[in-house]
């Protein structure tokens, strides 16, 4: 059984839109979404004396304000909600760095989108009506379980909302219900690979030809790892929960970026230090700006998510824009297992555990297929016992707590004093040795 | 009665003990007797000094770790049950031993073990009133118990 490489199916004209034409869209619906953001008040103040009638061109994307993670986390809950609440249909969230969520309100209009994004990159992917979809993303206030859940069943194709988590229960469904298709995180995706190998089950018992992965950085290696294990043709998709989660771009069968549904979003890609446009195909932060968002509309929101824009024409038909795969981040957070987590939070744990918190560094790997995150803590002389039993104590409270704020487990190593590395100026809490 | 221990935090490299041992050396501190406690990922090292005061300036000062507990040098009989001896007054006294180890050298039929007791006053009175010797530091220091 091979890998197969499905059929091109474009779902929306949109999405072969002339550049021309798609850029003037974008500019009637930047000039409206001006106007409509300043109910929120932080719009208000920083485009007083903008109007949407002002905007002539999109050059002009580069005199508006920066919306930031720490601009809506002060607005928290409901700060930068435009509707009115009982026009809302829908609340997600997305974690914070000290485990206060950013809520994400959406209308109706923004669900009825959101879920045509989504069927956009499922049938961009491969996806056919009548097809059994097994989405193995959470199901909460994260835009993972419900995004896809919604979309799938938007182009003809069945789901199985088996959730995360409980693998037994996940291969059991993979091999009795037989599903066409299976969307998870690709670490995930890694974890079940193997454990399938391991139950005894041969691919050619599985149904499987399709796999839609995003939530988290991967590598072409894990792509080919994650075939090679499931037999199935997999696609990347991204998104983030501030601009409406999975579906603001995805890849097509070519496979050589994800497409961003530009009809709803303008996308920049700048340098993160002078906030000026890198050339195209250059690496630089992306910058999005929701045309259509109802319930929570952001201007130039930095994502924070370093990948390239590239503008040549794709083989498949489709004109959006092309984003490659997010290969780092614009600031300290971490993505381990699937999980945002800060550094910030690591400092908050010790801080729990003692009232200073001492030096520490975090080492991140992937020896196998699964990433392991190691703490290195310095210890200071207030936490030193000579008692073994109060030192083995002291590891697993840091270990608890660390696991309590950053919510996954992380292994933690008590050092010498000053036997982890400084720097100069802003300190580098991380190392990060997974294959990029 | 009391003595007091110095702990130092050891990461398990090598070299690291013999910087240890160096620096108590230049600081002319003794090292009467010592364990150690290791896990894969550290040890902890228990020294008895001549200087315990000296001993924790100079280590902390050269950037280690250091703790001062406070522990008991317990005269034993050097005979079958001498230390079951001991361990049956603590015992039924409710005292807990959070570790011990041994003194390095001997006199006649005494052997000499430290412990650290999770009470050590307590210990010294049980002790005591079973005419169980235990050392004050002069005597330990200058190996003339």
């Amino acid at each position: 059984m091979k890998t197969v490489t499905p059929q091109n199916r474009i779902l929306d004209a949109e999405e072969s839109m002339p550049r021309e034409e798609m850029r003037s869209l974008q500019l009637s619906r930047l000039q409206k979404i001006i106007d409509y953001v300043k109910r929120v008040p932080y719009y208000a103040e920083k485009l007083a004396g903008v109007n949407g009638a002002d905007i002539t061109s999109l050059d002009q994307l580069s005199s508006l304000p920066f919306t930031t993670k720490q601009d809506l986390r002060d607005g928290y809950p409901y700060g930068f909600m435009a509707i009115p609440k009982d026009e809302i249909a829908r609340i997600h969230g997305s974690s914070g760095t000290t485990g206060r969520l950013t809520f994400v309100p959406y209308s109706h209009t923004d669900l009825k989108n959101w879920t045509r994004l989504v069927s956009r990159f499922l049938v961009a992917g491969g996806l056919q009506p009548g097809n059994l979809v097994q989405i193995s993303f959470g199901y909460g206030l994260f835009t993972g379980g419900f995004g896809l859940h919604y979309g799938v069943e938007a182009t003809g194709a069945a789901v199985v909302p088996a959730a995360s988590g409980n693998t037994e229960r996940q291969i059991a469904i993979l091999r009795d219900l037989q599903p066409d298709a299976i969307v998870c995180t690709p670490s995930y995706a890694l974890t079940l690979g193997e454990a399938i190998r391991a139950s005894g089950i041969k691919r050619e018992d599985l149904n499987l030809k399709l796999g839609f992965f995003g939530g988290e950085p991967w590598s072409d290696e894990m792509r080919n790892r994650i075939e090679d294990d499931m037999g199935i043709f997999a696609t990347d998709n991204y998104g983030l929960s501030e601009v409406i989660g999975p579906g603001a771009a995805g890849e097509c069968i070519e496979r050589n970026g994800q497409h961003f549904s530009e009809d709803h979003f303008l996308v920049e890609c700048l340098d993160p230090d002078t906030l000026q446009p890198v050339p195209q195909g250059e690496k630089g932060e992306l910058v999005i700006t929701t045309l259509t968002k109802e319930g929570m509309p952001v201007i130039r929101y930095r994502t924070r998510d370093i990948s390239s824009l590239h503008y040549e024409p794709c083989p498949c038909g489709r004109t959006g824009v092309r984003m490659s795969r997010v290969t780092g981040r614009s600031d300290d957070m971490l993505v381990i297992r699937g999980v945002n987590v800060y550094p910030t939070q690591i400092e908050e744990a010790l801080l729990r555990v003692r009232e200073a918190a001492p030096h520490y560094m975090i080492d991140v790997d992937r020896p196998d297929t699964l990433d392991r995150a190691t703490v290195r803590v310095e210890i200071l002389p207030e936490m030193f016992s000579a008692s073994m039993k109060e030192m083995v104590n002291l590891r697993e409270k840091i270990q608890k707590a660390i696991n309590s704020v950053t919510g996954i487990r992380m292994e933690v190593e008590l050092v010498a004093p000053q036997t982890l590395e400084r720097f100069q100026g802003k300190a580098k809490r991380v190392t990060d040795r997974r294959p990029k | 009665m009391k003595l007091q221990q110095i702990a130092i935090f050891m990461e398990n490299k090598p070299g690291h003990l013999r910087t240890i041992c160096r620096t108590l050396a230049d600081a002319g501190v003794n090292i009467t007797t010592l364990s150690l406690a290791d896990t894969q990922q550290y040890g902890i090292l228990r020294l008895l000094t001549d200087d315990s005061a000296k001993a924790q300036k100079s280590l902390t000062e050269a950037g280690f770790v250091v703790n001062v507990t406070e522990v008991l040098a317990v005269e034993v009989d050097d005979t079958p049950g001498g230390l079951l001896r001991i361990l049956d007054i603590i015992g039924e006294n409710e005292i807990n031993i959070e570790y011990m180890y041994a003194f390095s050298h001997h006199r006649e039929h005494m052997a000499v073990m430290v412990f650290r007791f999770d009470n050590p006053d307590k210990a010294i009175t049980c002790l005591q009133n079973h005419d169980i010797k235990v050392l004050p530091a002069i005597d330990i220091l200058k190996g003339s118990w």
